[in-house]
């Protein structure tokens, strides 16, 4: 029975740099091929609503009319269903995570203009 | 006799990541009775079934619970194919086999941190997730998610790991396996470790069985039970045999649990090296019409899914029986009589997931 089995490895450990990360100084450098945030290529898109049907969660919401796409970041759970059933595969999922929010705002694609958020 | 008290012990407690209930009726500082209650974070998922197509309710599945969530998908998966009659790509058996057992290595070994940390050893707490981590860091680049991996599909897998990828993975996994050894042998060995678990909480081979308990706890107490003896996924062409201890007390079940991390290392080996080439997922048309019961070995034990399909798109009931629940029944058993002091190690060793248990 040993009484010092783990003086080795916390010895080790201690004459090594800190193994976690000085975050926020020093960010996580997003993993190729991680799911994170779906971003939308607005010129190829038709408004279809086939993403916004297919989704889970109901994050997405396409008015076909006004050729409006919005999203609601909060409830997307970044799955890729959006992205393999998208006809012009216009949809992507980045590696980038979302940015920390404190409201609930839906984001707003127009045709031909900036994401505006909305109310 | 002594005046009988009865001590409430969670929802919300230090040692416990998950909500779960007891009522401990002790005489002085000894257990004599343990009643448990859950019910605090029921989802109702599996009524989701009527409301989600069958196809989309995978996403669901693997929500059922945040550490075994792959193997949670792949049960579901299993279940629709066998009723649809899918011929599923053999490459992607093989896949789910690989995520599946990375999945396990990654629960067991946050779940030797969360034993190390219920017992005061909070210095081995933090290498054993540290070493987790990288394990994390292979499934997210390969998966595309860190718990919720979002890669089975009814049909086979949505993602493919190519040879060069594999390869790398590989020489990772090595690295990491003789990182877990360092982690490993201080639970094994360790006399201040062995003197915390040795003969506390013994769960005999008979009892585990009348109990219904699965997994490591029923391994532990000398039963030689593995779902994935079944030969599911690619499993049947793996060659393993279930690991065993006999004493039944939670230092068989820790060591149980660490040998088993070993094992998943060679598997994933075994795996890689006989993947053959090809499809990964086949076309799914038409919707199930049948019924099926699902087996699928998870991190905790056993889990059985009961699905009922009835030819429309979404299914007609779906049923969850999880491992944790099954070894709850071991787990009162084992806290009669227990010092007040060991309850929280009791409850640890069967790696309660009380998310998974309620759904």
């Amino acid at each position: 029975m040993s009484l010092f089995s783990m003086t080795g490895l916390v010895l080790k450990w201690l004459l090594r740099k800190p193994y976690t990360r000085r975050y926020p100084f020093e960010p996580r450098q997003p993993i190729p091929g991680s799911r994170g945030a779906l971003a939308i290529d607005l010129s190829a898109c038709v408004f279809c609503s086939i993403c916004a049907k297919k989704c889970p969660t109901q994050a997405i919401e396409v008015d076909r009319a006004a050729k409006r796409w919005t999203i609601d970041r909060l409830r997307c759970i970044s799955c890729n269903y959006c992205v393999e059933n998208c006809p012009k595969k216009c949809l992507v999922l980045t590696t980038a995570h979302g940015i920390p929010t404190v409201t609930r705002d839906r984001e707003v694609f127009q045709q031909a203009s900036a994401p505006v958020a909305a109310k | 006799m002594a005046n009988r008290t009865i001590i409430p012990f969670g929802p919300q407690h230090p040692v416990l990541p998950e909500p779960i209930h007891l009522d401990l009726v002790c005489e002085d500082e000894k257990v004599i009775e343990a009643i448990p209650s859950i019910g605090f974070i029921h989802r109702g998922l599996e009524r989701l079934v009527e409301k989600k197509d069958f196809q989309e309710f995978v996403f669901v599945a693997e929500r059922i619970c945040g550490i075994c969530s792959f193997i949670h998908g792949q049960a579901y998966c299993q279940g629709v194919e066998e009723i649809m009659q899918l011929p599923v790509p053999p490459r992607a058996h093989y896949l789910r086999t690989i995520w599946g057992e990375l999945s396990r290595i990654h629960s067991h070994l946050l779940w030797l941190g969360l034993m190390a940390d219920g017992f005061g050893f909070e210095s081995l707490f933090m290498h054993s997730w540290r070493v987790r981590e990288r394990v994390l860091d292979i499934i997210e680049a390969t998966t595309g998610g860190r718990v919720i991996f979002g890669t089975c599909k009814v049909g086979g897998v949505r993602r493919d790991i190519d040879a060069a990828t594999m390869k790398e993975i590989l020489v990772k996994l090595a690295d990491i396996e003789r990182e877990t050894r360092e982690i490993v042998q201080v639970f094994v060995n360790d006399g201040t470790v062995k003197h915390r678990l040795c003969g506390v909480g013994v769960l005999s081979r008979d009892e585990a069985y009348a109990l219904g308990c699965v997994g490591p706890t029923l391994r532990a107490s000398g039963w030689k039970s593995d779902t994935r003896k079944l030969g599911y996924a690619a499993f049947k062409d793996l060659t393993f045999e279930p690991i065993t201890r006999t004493d039944g007390d939670c230092y068989a079940r820790t060591a149980v649990r660490c040998d088993e991390i070993f094992q998943s290392f060679d598997l994933i080996r075994q795996a890689a090296g006989k993947m053959p080439e090809g499809e990964i997922a086949v076309k799914v048309t038409g919707n199930p019409t049948g019924e099926f019961f699902s087996r699928v070995e998870q991190p905790r034990g056993e889990v059985v899914y009961y699905i009922k399909a009835n030819g429309t798109k979404n299914l007609q009931r779906f049923r969850v029986r999880t491992p944790t629940f099954a070894n709850v029944a071991g787990l009162v058993k084992t806290l009669q009589g227990c010092d007040l002091a060991d309850v929280p190690i009791l409850i640890l060793t069967i790696d309660p997931c009380i998310s998974c248990t309620e759904r």
